[in-house]
């Protein structure tokens, strides 16, 4: 395990029977990709009224031409498939995301493991209505139209759909539930290099080979999964003073005694193939020494 | 150093289809699957599957935390682009017709005779109510959707609203007219939709207010002795709207009986299957409520005789029947 171990990891079967983990999108996130979705509604409608703006008034002050009645047509059926197929039409993409979800890594897939289904797409987005429209209508509502009171009541009850995800453990919103989906984190990662592996690029050495550390098997047993982990994580970040500090823990903990050309960096990418070597070779014969207390 | 490691040796033969698989789901997810050709969109499954078999081996023998975190991620992103919707648009949509949106029609006829007895009972009421004292108008139909068609209305300005091509929405063109039509009513019914999930409960009585709109609506119109004429006007575009709202309704309750009543299933099971079966009546009910919106904006101002009027909604009332019910329809 990583240090940080991340929380509302669920782990689903796939078809092929294969688990896989998957981080679910925090209450956060989610709003945050809701966030930017509905401010490029809101631009591309704003943009709609602005490029449309002549037909809209002279139609609806009664003097438009067939032309302008024509503009109206388009910027009200514009406005519906924004409101309504923004969102699905983005989710059936093979990204399986609308652009504010991409931004923030996260996709929508099935619950079940099966594959998303486009009335899957469809339904968890119709939810919206009740989520979005029906808060904002209560909000919105005119004094004179209901009292105080009513809209309150209105609002609160409305914004158990849209407080939903904060209520369950899976963040799952109404339409999730209803569709049988949930939104999932899948970042991008790069194919890290592999430390254990020889260097092939000298450049970095200089042209020098890599320096030769021999550990005795006493000094490799010292640690456990746990640490080594610690140790590749170390190493990938490259934080110098951390280099040096957890060089010397090491050092102290198996009784290595620095040579005069000793780098910390080299001794601890040396010392980290040796341990992965013996633990790996103890992973052949099915035995995962946890940690460094774990002594099986 | 002289002896490779395992896990290192593991990780040199195979990464190259991991990087391949890679860039293949880079390039779909950027241009969708048309930027691939053929032979590029059939090996992703067959990278996809030999890239979960990596992670199950590396799971197993390769202690580097990145590497599993890698493949991890790439069979995530892969898997979500293997069994993401995907069908082609043209062949969704056709199945769509042909086959998925009559036979979720079909599944919901229990909750569609509810969701119309809600909508007749809530007519029944009003009509009753406003026969007995007109004054109950006022309250069921709000001023401004009523626009002048109130009991203090002659029964000449009556009759001119049903058959006038210059009424209040008729002045504008009658395409922003069907436009408005649609868009409005589509958001109802999606809303009906939604509100199916506090329990069906919201449903049902958006159903009866929708009725009682509309009993009260058409008692004034009789008792101008207008009864005729008013049942031409409502049902032109009524047979699809209403049948559409319905559905609409059905589709919500669907979803609040499966959360209340999930019977064998669990809830979110139960929920899942009626949501989706729902997803599909409702783009359906979309579909429907354009051409209602079109028979409304234009066909009614088009069409002004009573008798005309009735036999285009006798047609529209047979076709869709015919449509959500054919025999044989059934059939996978």
């Amino acid at each position: 395990m990583p240090p940080s171990v991340p929380k509302r990891v669920r782990t689903m079967v796939t078809p092929e029977g294969v688990p896989l983990r998957w981080e679910l999108g925090g209450a956060s996130e989610r709003a945050g990709a809701f966030l930017i979705d509905a401010a490029i509604i809101l631009a591309v409608l704003t943009a709609l009224v602005l490029a449309l703006i002549r037909p809209i008034l002279r139609t609806t002050l009664g003097a438009g031409t067939s032309a302008d009645e024509a503009g109206l047509t388009l910027f009200l059926l514009a406005a519906f498939a924004l409101r309504n197929l923004y969102f699905a039409g983005w989710e059936l993409t093979p990204r399986a995301a609308t652009p504010g979800k991409r931004v923030l890594g996260l996709r929508v897939a099935a619950r079940d493991g099966g594959r998303l289904t486009a009335e899957a797409v469809f339904a968890r987005n119709a939810t919206r209505e009740l989520e979005v429209w029906l808060p904002l209508s209560f909000l919105g509502a005119q004094a004179e139209a209901v009292d105080a009171w009513t809209a309150l009541l209105g609002l609160a009850w409305s914004a158990v759909f849209l407080l939903f995800p904060l209520f369950n453990k899976d963040r799952l919103r109404a339409g999730d539930l209803i569709a049988g989906t949930w939104v999932v984190k899948a970042p991008r990662r790069r194919l890290l290099p592999d430390l254990a592996a020889e260097r092939s690029d000298t450049a970095l050495f200089g042209g020098a080979t890599r320096p030769h550390f021999d550990f005795t098997p006493d000094q490799v047993d010292a640690y456990g999964v746990k640490e080594l982990h610690v140790l590749e994580e170390v190493l990938r970040t490259r934080h110098a003073s951390t280099l040096t500090e957890v060089a010397a823990r090491i050092r102290t903990k198996i009784g290595w005694t620095a040579g005069a050309g000793d780098r910390d960096r080299d001794f601890l990418e040396a010392y980290y193939a040796a341990l992965r070597r013996r633990l790996e070779g103890q992973l052949l014969f099915g035995r995962r020494r946890r940690d460094k207390h774990d002594q099986g | 150093m002289t002896l490779e490691l395992r896990s290192t040796r593991f990780r040199a033969e195979r990464q190259e289809a991991w990087l391949r698989l890679e860039r293949l789901l880079g390039r779909a997810e950027r241009g969708g699957a048309r930027e691939l050709t053929d032979d590029e969109l059939v090996s992703i499954p067959a990278l996809y599957r030999s890239a979960l078999s990596s992670l199950n081996t590396a799971r197993a023998i390769s202690l580097d935390q990145a590497l599993i975190d890698y493949l991890e991620a790439l069979c995530a992103r892969a898997y979500v682009f293997v069994y993401g919707a995907r069908a082609r648009l043209g062949e969704r949509v056709g199945r769509f017709f042909a086959h998925d949106w009559p036979a979720a029609v079909r599944a919901l006829w229990p909750e569609t005779l509810v969701a119309a007895l809600a909508m007749l009972l809530g007519a029944a009421l009003s009509y009753s109510l406003v026969s007995a004292d007109p004054e109950w108008f006022y309250s069921v139909i709000p001023a401004e959707m009523a626009q002048g068609r109130t009991p203090a209305a002659s029964t000449q300005e009556l009759r001119a609203t049903l058959y006038g091509q210059e009424d209040e929405e008729g002045r504008t063109g009658l395409g922003v007219f069907a436009a408005f039509l649609f868009t409005h009513n589509a958001q109802i019914a999606i809303g009906a939709f939604a509100l199916g999930f506090a329990f069906g409960a919201p449903s049902v009585l958006l159903l009866v207010f929708n009725g009682a709109v509309l009993g009260a609506f058409v008692q004034l119109f009789v008792s101008r002795g207008l009864g005729g004429d008013v049942g031409g006007w409502l049902l032109i575009h009524g047979v699809t709207e209403l049948w559409a709202v319905t559905l609409a309704g059905a589709a919500g309750m669907s979803i609040g009986r499966a959360l209340a009543y999930p019977g064998r299933r669990t809830r979110l099971e139960a929920a899942a299957d009626a949501g989706r079966r729902a997803g599909v009546v409702i783009a359906g009910v979309v579909v429907m409520l354009a051409v209602a919106g079109l028979l409304e904006g234009v066909g009614r101002q088009v069409v002004t005789s009573t008798p005309l009027r009735y036999a285009v909604a006798a047609a529209t009332a047979v076709f869709w029947g015919a449509y959500f019910f054919r025999p044989g329809g059934s059939r996978g």
